[in-house]
């Protein structure tokens, strides 16, 4: 399904932010990355779709290569892989219906997106997806108005709206109470089952990844130097994880208590 | 919603979907969008513009251009010294005395502006007197200074005195306008408690009052001042004084390259103006 | 103890000679520019005067002239649409090149940051006296000082909207596979579109009084019928003149409160 080789990326800074990578996702299992802060888990997921571009390494979905694409083709390729970010990336001054909409932006014409005049199907589609996130009834609301939780919804929306092969999902709880986190986290686990897609969240409470995940993947340093079942999981391989002090912190943070909403991706 | 019983109704959902508007509703929403499209689109017609009379303009801009430069500061360069000729001695006539309107403006136009803003302002003065205030300022403010300025100069004569009264009459609209904002949020608690010693209003506003604005009278007379000297060397333009009337008659004379000198010694006094009125008005505060 | 105390006095005392300086400062200002001014004393105390005997000869405004206004008075609204919407259109790539976060270079930075500062600086009487000798006389000429006056002030507000676009969103609607444009439209037009269609309505309603002087210099508008009057000592009807910029003047800030209270 999702094959990543030797994924590497060096920002100009000088900033190795991943070191080959390689993994893959399968079937509609849900794999959290976990990491601390700057192990480069936001990179990798913004570089399977290529927000931010691999130094080296390939992709592989389906039997495309992304890394080989580029322009049009791209765009094509992007369209299969739904991606949730920690800031929701909502448009705020836009109505939830047109940010659902959004997701079939790869798939209108201009002239249609300009007049907002989506497909009825796509119509239909979001109407429902919106009832299935829990936000029917809201179409019409601007997303600025809504709470934390259901921005992340709509975002969610969004990205099932593309019906996506894959859902990449960035850090989809930082910034979200404990309980909503959770409601986020299920929906998320829901939709894997449903579509029959692996999801792949990058995620900072391991206590919700421990719980949610199939499988574990553990990031340190730009390096993968963990991969396993939750189970798995054991003192000794979050110690690899979170070597340094300011990582051991974290590690003894739990779904109880919520991250830092100032958290900042690795990127 | 209709969308909610329609989903309720049996799985069936809308597949039609329009943006909500801002607007009372769509007709409104059009008929301002037609309303304004409609003026634009006249506008074009009542100015009449074509493209022959831009390609008109085209040629007349390199031909204006080319008769600017190089601009004539009135200096020469030849033998190693600088020899001041005509030009360069008139535009420092005409910079100094629209520096000396500024000031005289600012200083006069403040002292007038200040009660009016006590008028102006809503918790200091009885209604009918708020209303006065309010007119003032209002009128001020509508009338560009240059319409103030020709108004001027048909009254009093040409010169700088034309240009420092219209300068004046326009200081209220922006000076009392935002001094009345600030007294209106000023701190009802300390004046109170001044009141409660028995004081006057005279006593309250000087003692209650005057220290809580005086800053901001301070940073919006510079702010003023700024403003008059962009004023003060347009405003010769219309006959009332300073280095816009030098401007005008080497525009009537056909003296392009002279006009382009004073064009730009007018930004640079504008620009350095803008400079320190920003900087004084940062240490005040 | 004693020895904050008389800190705290020296201060004072500072604190009171800057505020001395500065009063003595301003005053010997006024006085030296009121000497430069060469002002004709006569002149100054027959001042209020002459303004009360012009403003006497002025009332009543004549009412059967107010028919002939109603052109010059729409051209001035024209004068300021047409220049607005130039200004726009040419403060959109300034203000490209002057946001720091969409500027190629530090070169096209410089250059947009001239540009926005340069046409700032120059009032619109000046653009309209170089337009008049550009187009000949004309409301043409006027929309164009009109418009490039305002580039500096739409220029410099429109980079800094650009500065604070949020990045995300637009990262969000790259995702989803959306082409430029789309991207644009959805991830930045909605985020800019409000305070634009605001600045350009504001900046509507400056101009409208800014076009009420360019027929000073032949550039069109009802400043030339005020002009015309002024020299045929046609008092009653330069009175009916004001009293329309008044109204045209407040009209257009009304106008311009309602269009921005409904772009959010």
């Amino acid at each position: 399904m999702l094959h990543v080789t030797e994924l590497s990326k060096t920002y100009p800074t000088g900033d190795e932010a991943l070191k080959e990578v390689s993994m893959e996702v399968d079937g509609d299992e849900t794999l959290a990355i976990i990491g601390p802060s700057g192990a480069g888990k936001s990179t990798l997921i913004a570089c399977i779709n290529r927000l931010v571009e691999p130094t080296s390494g390939t992709v592989v979905l389906d039997g495309t290569e992304i890394t080989a694409l580029s322009g049009s083709r791209l765009r094509a390729a992007r369209r299969e892989m739904g991606m949730i970010f920690q800031e929701y990336g909502l448009v705020d001054r836009l109505t939830v219906m047109e940010n659902v909409l959004s997701g079939r932006l790869g798939y209108v014409s201009n002239w249609q997106a300009f007049r907002r005049n989506f497909p009825a199907d796509d119509v239909r589609m979001a109407y429902e997806t919106l009832d299935r996130v829990g936000l029917g009834g809201f179409e019409d609301q601007r997303a600025d108005e809504l709470s934390g939780g259901q921005r992340q919804r709509v975002g969610i929306a969004r990205a099932i709206l593309q019906q996506p092969k894959i859902l990449l999902v960035d850090e989809p709880t930082s910034s979200l109470d404990p309980e909503t986190s959770r409601t986020v986290m299920e929906l998320l686990t829901e939709i894997a089952s449903e579509e029959g897609i692996p999801v792949l969240i990058n995620i900072h409470e391991i206590g919700l990844a421990v719980e949610y995940a199939d499988r574990i993947v553990g990031l340190a340093d730009g390096r993968l130097v963990f991969e396993g079942s939750p189970a798995e999981l054991d003192e000794g391989s979050m110690d690899l994880i979170y070597r340094d002090g300011e990582a051991a912190e974290e590690s003894e943070s739990t779904p109880d208590r919520p991250e830092a909403v100032g958290d900042v991706p690795s990127t | 919603m209709s969308h909610r019983s329609d989903s309720a109704g049996g799985g069936l959902y809308p597949e039609e979907w329009s943006r909500p508007t801002a607007f009372r509703n769509r007709w409104v929403r059009l008929g301002v969008y037609l309303s304004v499209l409609a003026f634009f689109v006249y506008s074009i017609w009542e100015i009449r513009v074509t493209p022959d009379r831009l390609l008109v303009g085209i040629e007349g801009a390199r031909t204006l251009l080319s008769s600017m430069f190089p601009p004539d500061f009135g200096l020469s360069f030849e033998g190693g010294g600088i020899s001041v000729e005509r030009n360069a001695e008139l535009i420092r006539t005409g910079v100094v005395e629209s520096l000396g309107m500024s000031v005289v403006a600012t200083v006069v136009g403040v002292l007038v502006s200040v009660p009016i803003a006590f008028m102006a302002a809503e918790n200091m003065v009885p209604r009918p007197v708020y209303y006065v205030g309010r007119v003032v300022v209002s009128v001020s403010r509508a009338f560009h200074v240059l319409v103030v300025a020709i108004i001027a100069v048909v009254a009093v004569g040409f010169g700088p005195l034309a240009g420092t009264l219209a300068m004046v009459f326009s200081t209220p609209g922006f000076f009392a306008k935002l001094l009345a904002e600030d007294l209106e949020d000023i701190d009802r608690t300390e004046l109170d408690a001044i009141r409660s010693t028995g004081a006057s209003r005279t006593q309250v506003i000087l003692y209650g009052v005057v220290p809580q604005v005086l800053p901001r009278v301070i940073g919006l007379t510079i702010y003023r001042w700024d403003i008059n000297i962009r004023a003060a060397t347009i405003i010769g333009i219309v006959g009332a004084g300073g280095i816009g009337s030098t401007l005008y008659s080497s525009f009537q004379r056909y003296e392009y390259d002279f006009s382009l000198a004073i064009v730009l010694v007018i930004v640079a006094i504008v620009m350095v103006g803008e400079g320190v009125s920003a900087y004084a008005r940062r240490r005040v505060q | 103890m004693a020895g904050e105390l008389t800190e705290w006095n020296r201060y004072d005392s500072r604190d009171h000679l800057i505020r001395y300086l500065a009063v003595l400062g301003t005053i010997v200002a006024f006085l030296v520019s009121w000497r430069l001014l060469e002002v004709n004393y006569e002149f100054a105390a027959t001042a209020p005067r002459e303004v009360s005997d012009l403003l006497s000869r002025m009332y009543p405004p004549d009412a059967a002239y107010s028919g002939e206004i109603a052109a010059p008075l729409v051209e001035t609204v024209s004068i300021a649409i047409l220049g607005t919407t130039l200004a726009f259109v040419i403060a959109i790539p300034t203000a490209y090149l002057g946001a720091e976060n969409t500027t190629p270079n530090a070169i096209t930075y410089a250059i947009g940051k001239f540009i926005i500062s340069f046409t700032r600086s120059v009032n619109v009487i000046i653009w309209a006296l170089v337009f008049v000798i550009v187009f000949g006389p004309g409301a043409l000429a006027g929309a164009f000082a009109v418009g490039f006056r305002s580039i500096g002030f739409l220029g410099k507000l429109i980079a800094e909207e650009i500065e604070e676009i949020d990045p995300v969103p637009v990262r969000a609607m790259r995702a989803t596979g959306a082409n430029a444009f789309t991207v644009a439209l959805y991830g930045i037009v909605p985020q800019v579109k409000p305070a634009l269609i605001g600045l350009a309505t504001y900046r509507w309603d400056i101009n409208v009084r800014e076009s009420t002087v360019i027929g000073f210099v032949g550039a069109g508008g009802i400043g030339l019928a005020l002009d015309g009057r002024i020299d045929a000592h046609d008092w009653n009807a330069v009175l009916t003149i004001l009293v329309a910029i008044l109204l045209i003047v407040l009209v257009s800030e009304v106008v311009s409160a309602y269009l921005r209270s409904k772009a959010r």
